[in-house]
Order: C-alpha cells, then structure tokens, then sequence
C-alpha cells in the first residue's frame, strides 16, 4: 500500500465519520424534518383543495341538472295539461254533436211513425168508403141487370159458357 | 416484477452513462499520460544540453499528487522559494495520539519540509514530517533513515488525528450545508402556506427529487421516510464536496470526495444501514436463494456474500476514482504547458480544461445522485419481503 491515493488514513476516517454523524444529526432536526413536513403539508393542503373543487364541481354539476329536470317536468305537465284541455273540448264538441244527432234522429223518426200511422189509417178509412161504395154500385147494377128476363137468361147463359171453357 | 425490470434497466442506463464518461475519461488521461512521457523525454534532453544546477525537470506526478492528496497545511498561492509573490500557506492543526498522550502543534513548525529533515520535539517524542505522513522516530534517533524503497527504517506512525486540508475543507462543507439547510428550513416558516423563499425555493425541487425519484421507487411508500434523512444528508454532502474540490483556489480545491478514506467511511456507513435494516428474505436471497435447484443454491451462495461486500466497495472506488480522475485530467491539462515548456500550448490547455470542468460540474451531480440512489436501492434490497 504505496500509493497514497488508494490507502485510507485513519484521521480523516474517525473525522469524516464525526462530521457526517453531526451532520445527519442536525440537519434531521432542524432542516429534513421542518422541510419535509412543510413540502407534505402543502402537498396535502393542495390534494385536499382539489378534492374539494372537484366535489363542488360535481355539485354544481347535480344542481344544473336538477334543475334542468325540474324544468324539463313543468314544461311537460304544462304540456299535458294543455293537451287534456284540448281533448276535452274536442271531446265535449262531438258529444254535443252526436247527441244533437241523435235527438234529431229520434225526432224524425217520430214523426215517420206518426206519418205512417197517419197514413194507414187514411188509407183504411178510404178502403171502407170504396167498399161501401162498390156495393152500392154493385146493388144499383145488380138492381137495373135483373129487371129485364133476357138478360137474365143471357146472364145465365154467359156464366155457363165460362164454366164449359174451363 | 414490472418495478424490478425497470430498476435493472434504469441501473443499466445510468452505468452506461457512466461508462461513457469514464471511458472519455480514460481516453484523455492515457493522451496527456502519453504525451507528459514525450515531455519528460525533451526535459530531461534539455536537460543534459545546458545543465543547471537550480534547473530540476519538471515532475508532473508530484505536481498532482501533491495537489490531490491530504497534506497538513493548506497551499494558498506562491511556491516556498524566495521568489515574488511571497507564498502563503495557512497552516493547520497537528493531533497525534501517541504513548505520552495527546501531542498538538500547527504544521507550521515544520517549517514546508516534507522530506523528514525537520524535526519537531514535543512530551520528549521527535516527530518529522515525510511526504506530508507524521512519522514518530523511534528513541535515540535523531536521522531518519530510509530502505531501498524509501521506507523509513526508525520510524512508525503515530494514530494522525490532524485537522489536514481535507477535515478543513469537510468542516467548511459543514458549515455551509448548515447554514445553507438550516436557512431553508427557516424560510417554510417564516411563510404562513408553507412556501419556501430565496435558497428554500432553490432547493426545495432537489429534496422532492431524491423523495420521489431516488427513495420512494428504490424503496418503497411505505419505509421511505425512515431513510430520507440519511439519503438527503450523504447527497448534499457528497455534492457540496465535490463542488468544491472543483473550485480551484482558497478555502476551496481539496480533493475530499476523490479521497479513499471518505468513500470508504461514506460506503461503510450505508453497508451497516443496509446490514440493519436487512430483513429474513434478504439473507434468504444471499444464502439459500429461493426457486434454484440445489447445486445452483451452492454455487450462488459464496458469489452471493462476495456481492454483498462488493456493492460497498464499488460505491467506494466509484466516488473515489471520478472524483480524482477529474481533478487528475485538469491538472494534467494544465501541466501540458510546463511539461512542453513553451506558452504557446496554454490556450489549448486553458481551453480543454475548461471543457473538462464543464463536464465535470455535471459529473460531480450524477456521483452524488450515484451514490444516494445505488445507496437507496441496497437499503430498498435488504428491506424486501417476500412475495
């Protein structure tokens, strides 16, 4: 061990180990540990503050969209509201009309009842006064025919030919 | 699995990067090595043609030795000959254990000799100075005497708890990332949503990053947080050393972090974390590695404890040779102008080694970031439970 470069010297070891103790020592105390608390503490302040801007955002996020929900389901109750009140006037309006129909219906058939009934009878009526009518002719006829013997005889003959055709 | 297959790639890619800057490295050294040989050449042909006396040939191997290893007194400017400006070199103190107890004196007294000439008495022990190594000369001897490998014969070296250039700079590190951290520390709070301001604010993203790049994915969300301290403590200081080795004048320029004896204190200190926070499965794994058939258990078992002990002892040799081999290439790129003794090659140097300082103003980061994360990922190893 010639080379002064390469053999280690026991003073400078025991004063290398000294200084480094010290060293380790007191810059633990007063500056890794006041300066790594410090960096951790900020870096910690900062997560929180982000955490919390990210949580108010969802918020923020949720209130929109809560009242974009809200105003979304006015709209459409509006909406309804409206239409129902359309339907029930469309629906009161053909309602009146198909009763206004069906009254009238009933009113003409009514009075085609009546019409009918009024016609039969007229017509009975005059069947009667034709009947009566045909027999008074038919007596006045009989009476004049019968008056004469001829034509009695003629009469009889007529009748007997008719039979003898069929 | 997923998180296995992208550490091994991400450990691969950073070794590769790595490479390349080492293999860069390499690449110039061997080049001025080379050419530093060819000067010494012409040097010494000089030399022989007009000989004088004061005229030694230049030797760049002292020259950077002499700059990156420890030394006991602190070299501001100037060379100690008599020249203008006069040298100026901050002695520092001496502290030796030796039998008679603690011995102290500042390097001063041995007046810049480093050849063991000067001797220095103190609790009736003579004490020399030999190539800036205290050595202690045995009883009844007033010369030291040298082998055929300039050992000295009469002489042992005392336990050297000096404050060298090294421990001065260490101690300056200190200071600064004290103040520097403790400053930052201030700043958070001070404001009332804990912000940092001025140097809090600089370094604020370089602590998130060794959090969150470097102990969360190596280690895990839930352990993480026992190993923050020590992770962001051996950054920093690796880093601010080796930013200040980089700095070439006073107080600054030791090469510190390119020194063995810190690698080897730093790696041994994350080898002993890694040993207690190592959990059964990590011992499993070395042992009696799970899912092979036995001989292949057999056979991993001693490569296996081998790697054990190599992961520490590649974080040691990795920070000491980048850190050195930096400070080697400047110096070299520098001495170029002295070893071809013209002018005329100065701008070249000037300009290399400002490219060179450029890279390594990076490649003194990644070594930090090396360090702390391959640390990050041995405690993240030991911490592993089965699955």
């Amino acid at each position: 061990m010639d080379n002064p470069l390469v053999s280690p010297e026991l003073g400078l070891i025991f004063w290398t180990t000294l200084s480094f103790a010290i060293l380790l020592f007191i810059l633990k105390k007063f500056a890794w540990k006041p300066i790594l608390g410090a960096i951790t503490e900020r870096e910690e302040g900062i997560k929180d503050a982000l955490a919390s801007a990210e949580k108010a955002k969802l918020e923020m996020e949720n209130l929109t969209a809560d009242n974009e929900r809200i105003l979304k389901e006015a709209r459409a109750e509006r909406e309804a509201l409206l239409k129902e009140a359309r339907e029930i006037k469309n629906k009161m309006i053909s309602d009146a009309k198909d009763e206004a129909q069906i009254q009238a219906g009933k009113m003409i058939e009514q009075a085609k009842t009546a019409i009918e009934s009024e016609k039969k009878a007229a017509m009975a009526e005059l069947k009667n006064q034709v009947a009566e009518l045909s027999v008074d002719i038919a007596e006045k006829v009989v009476r004049a025919e019968l008056s004469n013997k001829d034509r009695q005889l003629k009469l009889v003959e007529d009748i007997l030919e008719e039979a003898t055709l069929n | 699995m997923n998180v296995y297959l992208h550490r091994i790639l991400h450990k691969v890619f950073l070794i590769e990067k790595l490479m390349q800057i080492n293999t860069f490295k390499t690449f110039l050294l061997s080049l001025f090595l080379t050419i530093s040989f060819f000067g010494y050449a012409v040097e010494i042909k000089e030399g022989n043609i007009d000989k004088t006396e004061d005229e030694k040939p230049f030797n760049v191997k002292d020259l950077i030795f002499h700059h990156i290893t420890d030394s006991h007194s602190f070299h501001v400017y100037g060379n100690t000959e008599d020249h203008f400006p006069k040298a100026l070199t901050i002695s520092l103190p001496v502290l030796l254990w030796t039998e008679n107890g603690l011995v102290t004196f500042m390097s001063s007294e041995f007046h810049h000799d480093v050849e063991g000439k000067t001797i220095v008495e103190r609790k009736g022990l003579k004490f020399i100075n030999l190539h800036e190594k205290i050595y202690q000369l045995n009883d009844g001897v007033s010369v030291v005497e040298f082998d055929k490998q300039t050992h000295p014969t009469n002489a042992a070296r005392p336990a050297d708890f000096s404050i060298t250039k090294n421990v001065f700079s260490m101690f300056l590190s200190m200071i600064l990332l004290l103040f520097i951290f403790i400053t930052a520390a201030r700043s958070y709070k001070k404001s009332s949503s804990n912000m940092p301001s001025g140097i809090g604010k600089f370094m604020e993203p370089i602590i998130v990053f060794i959090r969150d790049e470097v102990a969360i994915p190596n280690i895990g969300e839930k352990k993480y947080e026992k190993y923050m301290p020590f992770l962001l403590t051996i950054f920093f200081f690796i880093w601010i050393n080796n930013v200040m080795g980089l700095i070439p004048f006073f107080p600054f320029s030791s090469n510190l972090s390119g020194n063995i004896s810190f690698t080897f204190t730093l790696a041994t200190i994350t080898f002993i974390i890694t040993l207690f926070s190592s959990r059964k499965y990590y011992w499993k794994h070395i042992l009696w590695m799970p899912g092979l058939p036995v001989p292949m258990k057999l056979f991993l078992m001693p490569i296996e404890i081998i790697g054990m002990f190599v992961k520490p002892i590649a974080l040691m040799i990795r920070l000491f040779a980048n850190i050195t081999a930096g400070h080697v290439i400047i110096l070299s790129l520098i001495s170029l102008i002295f070893i071809l003794n013209t002018i005329w090659v100065a701008p070249l140097s000037v300009l290399f080694s400002l490219f060179i300082s450029v890279i390594e103003v990076l490649v003194v980061a990644i070594q930090a970031y090396i360090f702390t994360m391959l640390s990050a990922l041995y405690f993240g190893q030991a911490l592993e439970e089965e699955h």
